[in-house]
């Protein structure tokens, strides 16, 4: 069953596993939830917002992006950031753009959808009261969120931001369908070379499967300190 | 913007001669469709008996139980596809390993069993979920009237856990739908696989991916609109369904 199993293939490739595949990984991954998390707290803010024709606006966003799977988005994106570009820098024709900026516009834009959704529960997990007498107290509106209730909603929310995060370092690999080298592309590409499918297979597993689990569990004890403070 | 924009493009016979694009990316959400379907029956069953299991008074069945969760949930949906796929037949003995990689619709029949575990391990997180949030009296008063633990599952406490997670539930569902788009990557000509070889075909890029948006979004409303239906037609009186459709995806 494992007898022609050759452990060594592994061994040679793994420089290019990890400093270009698992780099490129977690570099998205960072960039894309950083990102995710600002504009996503920008479309709560526009969600929550009394203003009707924005607070629609960013629900449509919201509920259309999250209607759609991610493989369809990588498409979309894939396609559409080169006519965005155009349109950006009034070039003449669509413009080429890196694989790996294609990929951060996707997963920023992508995320921000649930970020939002994650923001506006905290947020509204800030009572009422809060707002109210930050208004009281004369305080413009940008003011009373950046020092009141975002922080707090921020702090509350931590533990789920997390858990997303983790989600999107998973989901990350679905780049492979724009034949994008990160980790389990660059996987892929070595098990087709050297025709060794299971060894390289069973590895990228067990290496996500490793930072997966160590970050949840991570996540967890955090959940956990954070639960004994409150 | 430089695009030729030809939304008659859908009603154009596709190189394959026989169907017109429109109902190739229809074929499309039909497998979408029976795939996701299929899958969910496996994410049900398999996923309630391990979330009961979780909640079990036997140690190492709770553990176990923990093992399948965490080993399903922590590896990228993408590469248990191609576990199932390419791995699943090469470690297994010559034989069957050759029976499952010559099978007519192996994508399909790998694509339904990947799904259906993978979600198995949300829908299991639910299930304990939903047990734990009743009352522990619940469990009591059904072993004090002379219940099996069994039969004060089968009785007592699943019947309200599933109503509870009712709305987690229907969300899960609904990713179940889009996870399946993740099929294309071992050869499934599902409903994203149907755009993306329309949009190769004719090159009439963002028609086929607005065409297979529009269908997923008609997918979407359908099942809100029927899982809240069913939560209207199963609620008990004096309790309220509770929660949000959790943030994942």
């Amino acid at each position: 069953m494992f007898s022609n199993i050759d452990w060594d293939v592994i061994i040679r490739a793994l420089p290019y596993l990890f400093f270009d595949g698992m780099r490129f990984t977690i570099m998205l991954t960072l960039m894309a939830t950083a990102g995710g998390i600002v504009i996503g707290t920008l479309l709560a803010l526009a969600r929550l917002s009394n203003m009707p024709g924005l607070s629609h606006a960013a629900g449509a966003y919201v509920n259309l992006i999250r209607s759609m799977p991610l493989v369809l988005v990588i498409f979309w994106f894939f396609f559409l950031v080169p006519y965005i570009g155009q349109w950006l820098t009034g070039a003449e024709r669509p413009i080429q753009v890196g694989a790996f900026l294609s990929a951060l516009v996707t997963f920023t834009l992508f995320e921000a959808a649930y970020f939002c959704e994650i923001m506006r529960a905290g947020i509204q997990s800030i009572p009422r009261g809060q707002v109210q007498a930050a208004q009281a107290l004369g305080m413009p509106y940008w003011t009373s969120m950046a020092e009141i209730i975002l922080p707090q909603a921020f702090r509350n929310m931590v533990p789920v931001l997390l858990t997303q995060t983790i989600i999107l370092f998973q989901d990350t690999s679905l780049v492979y369908v724009i034949s994008v080298t990160d980790f389990l592309g660059a996987a892929s590409k070595v098990a087709q070379r050297d025709g060794r499918l299971v060894e390289m297979y069973l590895f990228v597993a067990i290496v996500y499967f490793i930072i997966s689990l160590a970050a949840s569990y991570g996540v967890r004890r955090l959940q956990h300190r954070i639960a004994i403070i409150r | 913007m430089s695009y030729n924009w030809n939304w008659g493009i859908f009603f154009q016979l596709s190189p394959d001669g026989t169907y017109t694009y429109a109902q190739l990316l229809l074929l499309g959400a039909g497998w979408t469709l029976a795939t996701s379907l299929l899958a969910w029956a496996i994410a049900l069953s398999v996923g309630a008996v391990v979330g009961v299991i979780r909640t079990s008074p036997v140690p190492w069945l709770v553990r176990l139980g923990n093992a399948y969760v965490e080993l399903f949930r922590n590896i990228p949906l993408l590469v248990q596809m191609f576990l199932w796929y390419f791995v699943l037949p090469e470690v297994m003995p010559q034989a069957i390993g050759d029976w499952l990689k010559q099978s007519a619709n192996a994508s399909f029949y790998n694509a339904v069993i990947c799904l259906g575990l993978y979600t198995s391990a949300r829908v299991a997180e639910q299930v304990k979920a939903g047990i734990l949030s009743l009352r522990s009296g619940q469990r009591m008063a059904g072993l004090a009237m002379g219940l099996t633990l069994p039969q004060t599952y089968r009785y007592v406490l699943l019947p309200m856990a599933f109503r509870i997670i009712l709305p987690p539930l229907s969300s899960e569902f609904l990713n179940i739908i889009k996870n399946s788009s993740v099929a294309l990557t071992i050869g499934l000509i599902e409903l994203t696989a149907a755009a993306r070889s329309m949009s190769e075909f004719s090159f009439q890029v963002f028609e086929a991916f607005t065409g297979a948006t529009l269908i997923y979004i008609i997918i979407n409303i359908i099942i809100v609109n029927g899982m809240r239906w069913l939560e209207r037609r199963v609620a008990v009186a004096g309790f309220i369904s509770m929660g949000q459709p959790a943030a994942a995806h």
